[in-house]
């Protein structure tokens, strides 16, 4: 099982990988849409990647409370418990 | 009277070099884009042509990772063209709401498709990439390149298989006569060199088979001609209305003179043996060009090199401009490039347009033993074109019986 800090390098990679976007601005605080501009294709995206990179499922249900990269490294660690 | 429509930027990505200078210097020089293919997949799905002319650049290396992964290749190839054609058009201010896009497409955007039908297969729906809608749809490349140029006016995307480079050009020319745009960019893109578009133009007996010599495939008129060559691509031409190039003292190339569009209503595929299709848009172009058949000294020809299309051609050239047609001096630049299909009119026109405003006709390679009954004066080597006021033509038909023909004069 991944610890927070690889989940969020994880995160950042992928999030780089889809939008260009330096990892080191993926922090925990930053929101997907105010602070990183990710539109709604590239978030699921990334959703996906995550679901694959990290043996999670991610419901689509689910995908609108993940607002900040925080709350997507929380959801991530808590599936994999 | 009608605006004045002239052209001042182009642009082009093709199987002879990555961009206009390149391809130009190339085209005058007579080389070949066709090449063995190197790909996996030829081998696995034992297809029977291995062989195509694939672009000479590859659009991901030039556009960013992230840009090229929105896009499906045929939008790739239709940024950069326009790209370049932007740039040497020398325009640095524009009324956006007054620039269109008229970019065509044959095919659409075939690789996303069909990776996505894998992926659907192979790994499930989760896994179909959300971009995928707007990849493959055929509006990819104008949408992609209105996005680019933030050209507000309209982005439309004529489809008539691989007539539809020439007749957005058309569009292009109609959009600014109207006075719905006073720029327009306008030309063809087409990336569809993938195992199933080869397997079924290659089950309709369309694809030379060549296989054993890539380089001499492609051979528009001449007697061992049997098919054409899949090439890829993109080219893009600024066109604008001449008072607002000059009042911003832009670099010329050539008027748009004219346009005709045609349908055979004939066949599905094969053309009209008569040509009468072709003949009546060879006769509205130059009409609404207001030139004489006598003025034309060049024609970039539709040529694509199989044993049923070459010769109506010639017949519709011979019925549109009479005795004259031997005094014509014709370019097969499809015997270097390849089909573009749906781009094909576009970088044909960019190949056109550097022929008048250089005066120089370009090659047609592979032509050792010409087809008797197709007499025509074709250009074999470099050739200068004549000094004064010239017309050259551009030819492009397409599956479903569409002929388009756009008219260029000298400025």
């Amino acid at each position: 099982m991944a610890s927070n800090e690889e989940i969020l390098a994880g995160l950042a990679e992928i999030v780089n990988e889809e939008t260009g976007l330096a990892p080191e601005a993926v922090e925990m605080d930053k929101s997907f849409t105010d602070d990183l501009d990710i539109d709604s294709i590239s978030m699921m995206t990334i959703v996906v990647n995550a679901e694959e990179k990290f043996g999670v499922r991610i419901p689509d249900e689910e995908v609108k409370n993940l607002k900040t990269v925080g709350d997507a490294v929380n959801f991530i660690v808590n599936a994999q418990a | 009277m009608a605006r004045k429509v002239v052209i001042t930027g182009l642009g082009a990505t093709t199987p002879i070099g990555g961009d206009v200078p390149t391809m130009w210097r190339n085209a005058l020089k007579g080389v070949s884009g066709a090449h063995t293919l190197e790909d996996d997949w030829v081998a696995k799905y034992e297809l029977p042509v291995t062989f195509a002319a694939k672009a000479s650049n590859r659009p991901d290396e030039v556009l960013t990772r992230v840009e090229a992964k929105r896009m499906d290749p045929s939008t790739q190839f239709a940024v950069v063209a326009s790209r370049e054609a932007w740039k040497d058009s020398g325009i640095e201010e524009v009324d956006h709401d007054r620039l269109a896009v008229a970019f065509a497409t044959g095919i659409g955007g075939v690789w996303t498709l069909l990776d996505a039908w894998d992926t659907l297969r192979d790994r499930g729906p989760r896994r179909v990439l959300p971009m995928t809608v707007p990849m493959l749809m055929p509006n990819g490349p104008a949408a992609a390149v209105s996005m680019d140029l933030g050209a507000r006016a309209g982005a439309h995307t004529p489809v008539s298989a691989c007539a539809s480079g020439t007749e957005a050009i058309s569009m292009g020319v109609e959009l600014i006569r109207a006075g719905k745009a006073d720029v327009v960019m306008t030309g063809g893109a087409e990336a569809a060199i993938h195992p199933m578009p080869i397997a079924a133009f290659s089950a309709m007996q369309a694809l030379s088979k060549r296989n054993d010599d890539p380089e001499h495939a492609s051979r528009p008129y001449d007697m061992d001609r049997d098919g054409f060559v899949m090439g890829e691509g993109a080219g893009a031409l600024v066109l604008e209305a001449e008072e607002h190039a000059l009042a911003r003292g832009a670099r010329i190339y050539a008027e748009l003179a004219g346009s005709g569009v045609t349908a055979d209503a004939y066949h599905i595929t094969a053309p009209d043996p008569e040509g009468l299709g072709a003949t009546r848009a060879l006769k509205a172009a130059l009409f609404d060009a207001r030139a004489q058949a006598t003025d034309v000294v060049h024609v970039n020809a539709h040529a694509t090199s199989t044993p049923v299309g070459d010769k109506p051609e010639y017949t519709a050239l011979k019925a549109a401009l009479g005795d004259h047609v031997s005094n014509v001096a014709v370019s097969a630049t499809k015997s270097q490039t390849g089909h573009l299909l749906g781009a094909s009119g576009a970088v044909e026109s960019v190949m056109t347009v550097m022929a008048v405003y250089e005066r120089r006709a370009p090659v047609t390679i592979n032509l050792e033993n010409q087809d008797p009954e197709i007499p025509l004066d074709v250009v074999t080597s470099a050739r200068d074109l004549p000094q004064g006021d010239i017309i050259a033509l551009n030819n492009s038909f397409g599956f479903g019986g569409h002929n388009a023909v756009v008219v260029f004069r000298n400025v």
